[in-house]
């Protein structure tokens, strides 16, 4: 309250941004993150409930993800899917759009999708609803990733808002459709045919490929193709893209429509493939079930590089399904896995600031000139080249 | 400046001691107490008999954990189970927190590989899952309560439903429900004609129309004047939903609440309003001292031994398993300390008289639909799909719920029932 010392002082701790990070001490840093935040996990755990104790934890932790041939295969599906999602939001991302709206962009995908199940299933040969809802599966998606890119290219409104509200929109217009097409069921589709799971038992294969090849896709389309040249200039320097000629009104567009199409590609894939069924209820309760959310960290984690993803996902698939298990095992109740999560994604996190950030002490007794304190956090997409 | 601060501090400081004093204080002196009912006495136990090898596993697939009350139930009654058969944790696995999605299937599976044999899923939207499930692992029991499909799928065999006749004991809560509406009257508190209860329901589904109708049958049995409204939060837990639905209903006029959804939503606010509530699940007299008067339960352990039993000794389980007042399946918890005098001992005669077989609670000379008492239903106990009735469900003078298969289908609306909303 007493305001009296008024001269300037050096504050205990300053900031300033590491300018040549290497990609080899950004990688140590976070896998020694990651390997802390397993540890703390266990910790916490060992000290909440006594039914954990080291061994316990590390052996339910590896069983829940690794234990048989059917958990690698979920574990990889999993990891697929979020992947997928990561993929489709990434060049938005690096273009500095920021599209939080891949959960509802992925759920009208699996709406089209479900749509089409519903209506002419039984109606027509099966090949052709499978053609037809993955193509609606599709439009569908990119109709709703293209509206607000559209909104931005026109208006300039702000895409993180539009995006998220759209994500509340798919939600509740895929609960309307369930319940016009079974008004008095237990608020789920389940189809028994017209999907391409219903044709035979290669559903792990369709998405684990799915994901492999748009991840090679991806790579090459950000790194050697001319649009992921665009996309980068645009992201990084708007006023050199205008000067350069670059329209990019165009490039966020047609950059949203690629996300649309992953993103489609991701809803047919749960409703057709994985699921046969379809699920609105909430965020949470979906058939998407807040993956699109997931997947916006996983590729800032990964600083937008595909390949880097491949990593991010597997790690969060990884302590979400082992620390399930743990939790079941111990009986810890259902809020549990995601406490894991959250302790990952805290020391994940923090380690970006790290990497990014020096933390200057103030020196005993010495009186420097004060130094301009990097007051702009603006992110600069430090590990774009960890090769 | 800092001698104000700190006798600011004083003063928060004052004052917290007090009101925990206070708080103390009272709760030292009021202190409630509950009026035990002991277990109905002529149970018959549920034994497993011979030998559980060292390899049995049992799985348990529940949709949230323990802090819904519903799914509480399912684990408990593992829980004692296991403690009672003296089986290991490996033995029992429980996973919580599986929607009613592909994961159940998953989920199924993935005990059926670590070597479950007898499988359990407790929501209805598991049902499908486990279905196929069974197709996949004909040598393990897959067991869905609250299902209705196991009869018709006559192919798998290694597939069942169970439920038990949950509305007997909520037609006890209603009997209890209606005492302490006769003692409002009796006391002057309000007018026979005003004597209207609330009931906040999750869907409008027979599972829950079954058990209001239940229940309201329990009340009207005591207070012929009583009507009841109803609200539905179409959720089956949403803790702001139903303490708003709660609120609602007590300022529309209702003096005594009860409900089917699992959260504390509404009993808090009851206890809040100083408004009677009957509760489901479990007692929640700890949380609502003043207002708490009975709650009935399922108790699911009768169930779990008899599939044990099947399983461990080689017999077919039966596809619609009924838990009832004489397996120990649907139990009254104790009574709250603000129940009207005599009570106990008329619920006690009641719950007799349902055990035996002479009280039926859908008895059709009870309640009138639209006027006129029921003769014939057509009610809808083989699900195809179709959502139209095709069994007769009424013959010698009552409607036989819970009879020709195991979960409810009981879902007309009474008279003297008013559904301000329906929520599917």
């Amino acid at each position: 309250m007493d305001n009296n010392s008024k001269h300037v002082r050096e504050p205990l701790v300053h900031l300033t941004r590491r300018l040549n990070v290497s990609a080899r001490f950004a990688w140590l840093i976070r896998i020694g993150a990651f390997v802390l935040s397993i540890l703390v996990c266990c910790l916490v755990s060992c000290l909440l409930s006594g039914k954990v104790s080291f061994g316990f934890f590390f052996k339910h932790l590896f069983e829940g993800a690794f234990g048989s041939g059917m958990l690698v295969r979920a574990l990889l599906r999993d990891l697929s899917i979020l992947l997928l999602l990561a993929l489709a939001v990434t060049p938005c991302f690096e273009m500095r759009y920021w599209n939080i709206g891949g959960e509802g962009q992925a759920m009208m995908g699996a709406f089209g999708c479900a749509l089409i199940v519903s209506y002419t299933s039984g109606k027509m040969p099966v090949w052709g609803t499978i053609v037809l809802s993955f193509v609606t599966a599709l439009v569908m998606a990119v109709i709703w990733a293209v509206i607000p890119a559209l909104f931005k290219a026109k208006w300039n409104t702000n895409e993180t808002l539009l995006t998220l509200m759209f994500n509340y929109i798919a939600i509740c217009l895929g609960a309307y459709l369930i319940k016009k097409v079974v008004p008095m069921g237990t608020g789920i589709l389940n189809f028994d045919s017209g999907t391409l799971s219903s044709l035979g038992s290669g559903d792990f294969w369709i998405i684990v490929s799915a994901a492999v090849v748009m991840t090679v896709v991806m790579f090459v389309y950000q790194k050697y193709s001319k649009h992921g040249y665009e996309i980068s200039v645009v992201g990084e320097a708007p006023n050199t893209a205008r000067y350069v000629g670059i329209n990019t009104k165009r490039v966020v567009v047609r950059t949203l429509f690629l996300c649309g199409l992953i993103s489609g590609l991701v809803g047919f894939l749960l409703v057709s493939v994985k699921d046969a069924s379809f699920l609105s209820d909430s965020t949470m309760q979906s058939t998407v079930a807040g993956r699109g959310f997931t997947a916006v960290l996983i590729s800032w984690l990964a600083h937008f590089h595909p390949l880097a993803m491949v990593l991010t996902s597997f790690l969060v698939v990884f302590i979400t399904r082992g620390a399930t298990q743990v939790g079941n095992m111990a009986r810890l109740g259902n809020s549990y896995a995601g406490m894991m999560v959250g302790i990952f994604f805290f020391f994940i996190i923090a380690t970006e600031f790290f990497i990014n950030f020096k933390i200057h002490f103030r020196p005993k007794a010495e009186k420097k000139p004060h130094e301009t304190a990097p007051t702009e956090p603006e992110q600069k997409p430090v590990a774009r080249d960890p090769e | 400046m800092k001698k104000t601060l700190i006798s600011v501090i004083a003063v928060i400081l004052a004052t917290i001691m007090l009101a925990a004093c206070l708080a103390g204080c009272g709760d030292a002196s009021g202190a409630k107490k509950e009026i035990e009912l002991k277990p109905f006495d002529g149970i018959v136990e549920q034994k497993v008999n011979g030998e559980i090898p060292a390899t049995f596993k049992i799985g348990l697939i529940c949709l949230h954990d323990k802090n819904s009350t519903y799914d509480k139930n399912f684990i408990v009654a593992m829980e004692n189970v296991q403690k009672e058969l003296g089986l290991k944790d490996e033995q029992v696995i429980i996973a919580t927190g599986i929607p009613e999605g592909a994961e159940c299937k998953d989920k199924a599976v993935e005990m059926a590989e670590a070597g479950c044999q007898v499988i359990i899923a407790d929501s209805f939207g598991h049902e499908s899952y486990m279905m196929e499930a069974a197709k996949q692992y004909p040598n393990v029991l897959f067991a869905h309560c609250t299902g209705t499909k196991a009869h018709t799928n006559t192919d798998l065999p290694n597939y069942v439903n169970a439920f038990a006749s949950i509305y007997e004991g909520r037609y006890v809560a209603g009997v209890v429900a209606g005492l302490k509406l006769k003692e409002m009257i009796d006391t002057g508190k309000i007018t026979a004609d005003k004597a209207k209860v609330g009931y906040i329901g999750a869907f409008t589904y027979a599972e829950v129309i079954s058990g209001y109708t239940s229940w309201f049958l329990g009340v009207r049995s005591i207070v012929p004047t009583a009507t009841m409204d109803v609200t539905f939060t179409g959720s089956w837990y949403d803790e702001t939903a139903e303490n708003n639905a709660a609120k609602k209903l007590i300022s529309s006029g209702c003096v005594l609440i009860s409900q089917h959804a699992d959260s504390m939503g509404a009993p808090n606010a009851c206890e809040e309003a100083g408004v009677p509530n009957v509760s489901y699940n479990g007692s929640t007299f700890a949380a609502c001292p003043n207002t708490f008067l009975i709650s009935s339960r399922i108790n699911w352990s009768p169930y779990y031994k008899y599939l044990i039993d099947c399983k461990v000794n080689n017999k077919t389980a039966v596809k619609d398993y009924i838990g009832t007042i004489k397996t120990g399946s649907v139990e009254l918890t104790n009574l709250g300390a603000s129940v009207a005098n005599g009570t106990l001992e008329k619920v006690i005669e009641v719950r007799k008289a349902l055990a035996d077989g002479t009280l039926k609670v859908f008895d059709t000379s009870k309640f009138t639909v639209n006027g006129e008492a029921l003769t014939t239903y057509m009610a809808d106990v083989d699900d195809m799909g179709d959502y139209k009735g095709e069994t007769e469900a009424i013959s010698n003078g009552y409607f036989h719920e819970s009879e020709y298969r195991s979960a409810p289908y009981f879902d007309l609306t009474i008279d003297g029932i008013n559904l301000l909303d329906t929520k599917i």
